[in-house]
């Protein structure tokens, strides 16, 4: 008999629950009041609003310093220069209070890992205690991709526990097969790098010393890996002494009430704004993104992966009466063999970074949030896998392309209601991504992720163009990085880094352009180097007949001959690739293998000195109709470097002419003229759309598409009932009318075959979403 | 914060100075805005049928003086459909599918590969006004991006009585 089990232990949590026992009682009483934790009152916010929000304003202060002050700490640029950290504190649930700035999806992440401990009885094995650091970085239990390394702190008072800190920090590699952060020649979990579910790595304040040993022989860059660890031990650290402070002078009762009344004040306050924002009804939008892998300079090692697909993501916000609202994501695309699929917490989470820049920009970003929101991402898709095999190390290409549909869909309502200064076209699909590796200049094992992409174009509003070279969705604090920190990083000269003209998407109002870097391999050994953007399709819509932001290429050259050249003192590429259709750069290396072409995703290609790597950023894309821009704004443009004068005319209907200072301005008369020729060609060469539809509708009997085109259509069908009757109900398809992915010339793993995480023994997944 | 109708009438027209803008962007919203508004659009459309919704720049749900009917108008003056309908199906459609059509919008190698994404223009069939574009992949059905509940909007929310909507 198991004398153990029988006896009834204290559990660790404030009062003597188990941390088991807590959360399950937090949950039902919520479910059952629909108030989180069930506080229908929130007693220390309405009898001592004073106090309530000193500690708020307190406990945030205190957590932005750490932020600020430990990312010093850390030696990557990624973290010192883009701010790619953030922290949180947490409730004993795991559920979050507040946050730092930075990289804010992880308020959801590191919850979920808290959860994931809870639920699995970490408590009893392996033991939580004071002064415990634990580590995670595990996509199948939320994280977003194995790169964003967690460390977890729990929080105890008088030898109970009150909370967890998380921080978070995105590291340079994780030791995936291929070097770089968010790397795409693995397509299965095992290739995706270092991988920690929630471990144990120190206790008494002090990191083990074979986790130490261990884990900076899983990385390339080992040194930025310690360093960032060092980061975000000591912002911790730093959070946890704050939470003592702040309860030996205001007490532990009151701290106590706070880590709940906050999350429930942030519900409600998602709900206020909902309902002072936004108009209910229904919205529906769309988000694309190609994965072009049946090409050569994509090397991947299962045929089955060497697939041309789209990924897919339709939404239907609903908007209700009472200010609660609903995200279903019916008819997304199958989860895939490449490394952009995403866990349902990292995709809910980071639509939170997203409202804090519109919905809710607000400093009480919390789990709130997160409770007031019903999601509902079907078990299957990429945004909910249902296979432990599963890559994730560039979640991202598919998430912000996913998320920026959801822009369209709150413009609108923001639009109807005049809050045009809310209104956005959308973000960029935030790429390229310069990644790869070998020996850098200071003769050590190196890997690179230029975070240039921390600064894209913004989309559009209604009531200006979108900033150019600004921002990411997923860091609102972020950065394009200084271009000699790079090249301290990394062992590319710059030649150029400029404006990149016509990337941002036109409109009455144009979405922010995007830039360019011309990268030189410059004492580099054993080097590779590879793109990860998007080139196929453009992922950002206009709006209200704005247009998409330009889509992403490549440029590469190789055996350039320009140790040669310069020593000749001729004339090298420098600058931006101003206008790809008409390339100058190839005359000046005419010896040079080039490749400029529209395969924006590649695996590692060896490079060497003095060959070329061209990073081109996104654009944002753009608001209204363009003949309806200021004519000058267009000028501008074309003299700023923001658009091809050829443009001007065939986008704008701006006719542009010399002006005395040299510069071009408009040609009013010719405008006039121009604008109203294009109104008439537009009526001319289109059709009553019903009569599109007919002719549409034949080539979807003949199966007449790419197959990249009918498999995303066969996969969402399968995983979507509803979307695929949708579909045929639109088409009037009748009944015979098959769409399989079987009867597709390309194979489908895991289309039939698949097993999920918590089937392994021992294993309980949290589920946050409905599915 | 609450508003002049001048200055919402500077957002309307895109001529906002900034620190108006930040002011609107970091405070509270003005319920007030939304009759503001639509009296600001109202003065600014050829024709003098209540808007009840604006949905684009061009593009409205009216109420139609003659029959009390709501319907989506576009600024010039088409009526596209009942309210409840998606539009765009009652539009003219051009579709960019060949590279040659992209590239009157994109310097080539920076246009979407039309085998995996067209773009369609829904214009206004009176004025050839752009009122929206699509980016989807071929196939797509068209989108019907917005169905608003006009109603809890007008009573629920901002307190104010919905127009009269014949059948």
């Amino acid at each position: 008999m198991n004398i153990q089990a029988k006896t009834k232990t204290r559990g660790i949590v404030r009062g003597g629950e188990t941390l088991k026992q807590h959360r399950d009682r937090l949950m039902e009483a919520t479910k059952k009041t629909k108030h989180y934790a069930g506080l229908t009152k929130m007693e220390l916010r309405d009898s001592d609003p004073i106090k309530y929000n000193k500690l708020f304003s307190r406990l945030r202060a205190g957590v932005v310093d750490a932020r600020e002050t430990s990312k010093k700490i850390a030696a990557s640029p990624i973290v010192e220069q883009e701010g790619e950290l953030c922290f949180t504190l947490y409730n004993a649930a795991g559920d979050a209070i507040l946050t730092s700035t930075g990289i804010i999806i992880h308020v959801g992440t590191m919850g979920a890992a808290i959860k994931y401990m809870i639920e699995n009885d970490w408590e009893s094995n392996p033991t939580i205690r004071d002064k415990d650091i634990f580590c995670n970085n595990d996509s199948l239990i939320g994280n977003v991709h194995p790169c964003d390394i967690h460390t977890i702190v729990p929080i105890f008072h008088e030898g109970e526990l009150i909370g967890w800190v998380g921080g978070v920090t995105h590291v340079i590699d994780t030791g995936s097969v291929g070097p770089g952060s968010m790397s795409t020649g693995q397509i299965q979990r095992f290739g995706d790098g270092y991988s920690i579910t929630c471990r144990k790595i120190g206790e008494n304040d002090t990191l083990y010393r074979d986790w130490l040993h261990e884990s900076q022989r899983m990385v390339r860059t080992t040194r930025y890996w310690m360093l960032d660890e060092r980061t975000r031990v000591a912002g911790c650290h730093m959070i946890r002494k704050l939470v003592e402070e702040v309860i030996a002078e205001d007490g532990i009762e009151n701290y106590w009430k706070f880590a709940y009344e906050s999350v429930e004040h942030g519900r409600l306050g998602l709900q206020n704004r909902i309902k002072a924002m936004t108009i209910p009804g229904k919205y529906r939008q769309v988000g694309f993104v190609d994965v072009p892998y049946d090409h050569d300079d994509v090397r991947v090692p299962s045929d089955f992966a060497k697939v041309d697909t789209i990924m897919h993501a339709p939404s239907e916000i609903t908007i209700r009466p009472d200010g609660t609202w609903r995200l279903d994501f019916e008819g997304s695309s199958r989860w895939g063999w490449h490394t952009y699929n995403a866990h349902q917490v990292s995709f809910t989470s980071g639509i939170w970074v997203m409202m804090t820049q519109s919905l809710i920009p607000s400093e009480m970003i919390n789990d709130g949030a997160a409770y007031g929101t019903e999601f509902r991402l079907p078990k299957g898709t990429w945004m909910n896998p249902d296979d432990r095999r599963v890559a994730f190390s560039y979640s991202w290409h598919f998430l912000v392309s996913a998320w920026t549909a959801l822009w369209r869909g709150l413009s609108r309502s923001y639009f109807g209601r005049g809050y045009l200064e809310e209104v956005n076209a959308g973000n960029a699909n935030t790429s390229n991504w310069l990644q790869g590796g070998g020996f850098n200049q200071y003769d050590e094992i190196h890997a690179v992720n230029s975070f240039e992409c921390a600064a894209n174009g913004v989309g559009a509003s209604a009531v200006a163009d979108g900033i150019s070279h600004a921002a990411a969705v997923w860091n609102p604090e972020g950065d394009m990085g200084d271009m000699e920190i790079w090249e301290l990083a990394e062992p590319l000269v710059y030649l150029g880094r400029q404006i990149k003209a016509s990337s941002g998407g036109a409109g009455r109002f144009r979405g922010g352009c995007g830039f360019e870097s011309l990268r030189l391999v410059w004492n580099a050994k054993d080097w590779t180097m590879f793109f990860m953007g998007n080139g196929h399709i453009s992922s950002d819509w206009g709006i209200m007949g704005g247009y998409p932001a330009a889509s992403g290429y490549r440029f590469e050259a190789h055996d350039t001959n320009l140790k040669e050249i310069i020593a000749k003192g001729g004339e090298i590429p420098l600058g931006g690739d101003v206008d790809p259709e008409h390339p100058l750069w190839e005359a000046l290396i005419p010896d040079a293998r080039v490749k400029r072409d529209k395969q924006a995703i590649t695996t590692e290609a060896m490079f060497k000195d003095y060959d070329l790597y061209l990073n081109t950023m996104s654009g944002g894309p753009g608001f209204g109709d363009p003949l309806d821009r200021e004519p000058q704004s267009v000028a501008d443009d074309v003299n700023g470097g923001y658009l091809l004068h050829r443009f001007a005319e065939s986008v704008y209907g701006v006719a542009l002419k010399k002006a005395a200072d040299g510069l071009l301005g408009v040609d009013e008369a010719g405008t006039k003229s121009l604008r109203a020729k294009i109104r008439k060609e537009r009526l001319a060469e289109s059709v009553p759309t019903k009569e599109w539809m007919a002719k549409e509708r034949q080539k979807i009997l003949a199966k007449d598409a790419g197959v990249q085109v009918q498999q995303m259509f066969a996969a969402s069908f399968k995983l979507g009932p509803r979307f695929e009757q949708d579909f045929r109900k639109f088409w009037d398809l009748p009944e015979d009318w098959k769409l399989l992915e079987a009867d597709l010339p390309i194979p489908s793993y895991g289309r039939e075959y698949t097993m999920d995480l918590s089937e392994l023994p021992d294993v309980k997944t949290v589920q946050f979403v409905e599915e | 914060m609450a508003y002049t109708k001048a200055k919402i009438k500077d957002l309307v027209d895109g001529k906002i100075d900034r620190d108006t803008l930040h002011t609107m962007l970091s405070t509270p919203k003005d319920k007030e805005r939304f009759e503001m508004y639509i009296d600001i659009l109202q003065e600014q459309v050829p024709w003098d049928d209540k808007i009840i919704l604006p949905l684009g720049p061009k593009l409205f749900i009216v109420q139609r003086k003659a029959d009390k009917k709501w319907v989506i108008r576009s600024i010039a003056g088409h009526d596209f459909c009942d309210w409840r309908e998606n539009w765009k199906l009652h539009a003219r459609v051009r579709v960019r599918d060949t590279a040659e059509q992209m590239e009157k919008l994109y310097p080539r190698l920076m246009a979407p590969s039309t085998e995996w994404q067209v773009i369609r223009e829904y214009f206004c069939p009176l004025s050839g006004d752009l009122l929206e574009v699509e980016a989807p992949t071929p196939w797509y059905p068209v989108i019907h991006d917005f169905e608003p509940d006009i109603d809890a909007f007008y009573t629920q929310w901002l307190g104010l009585e919905v127009p009269e909507r014949a059948a």
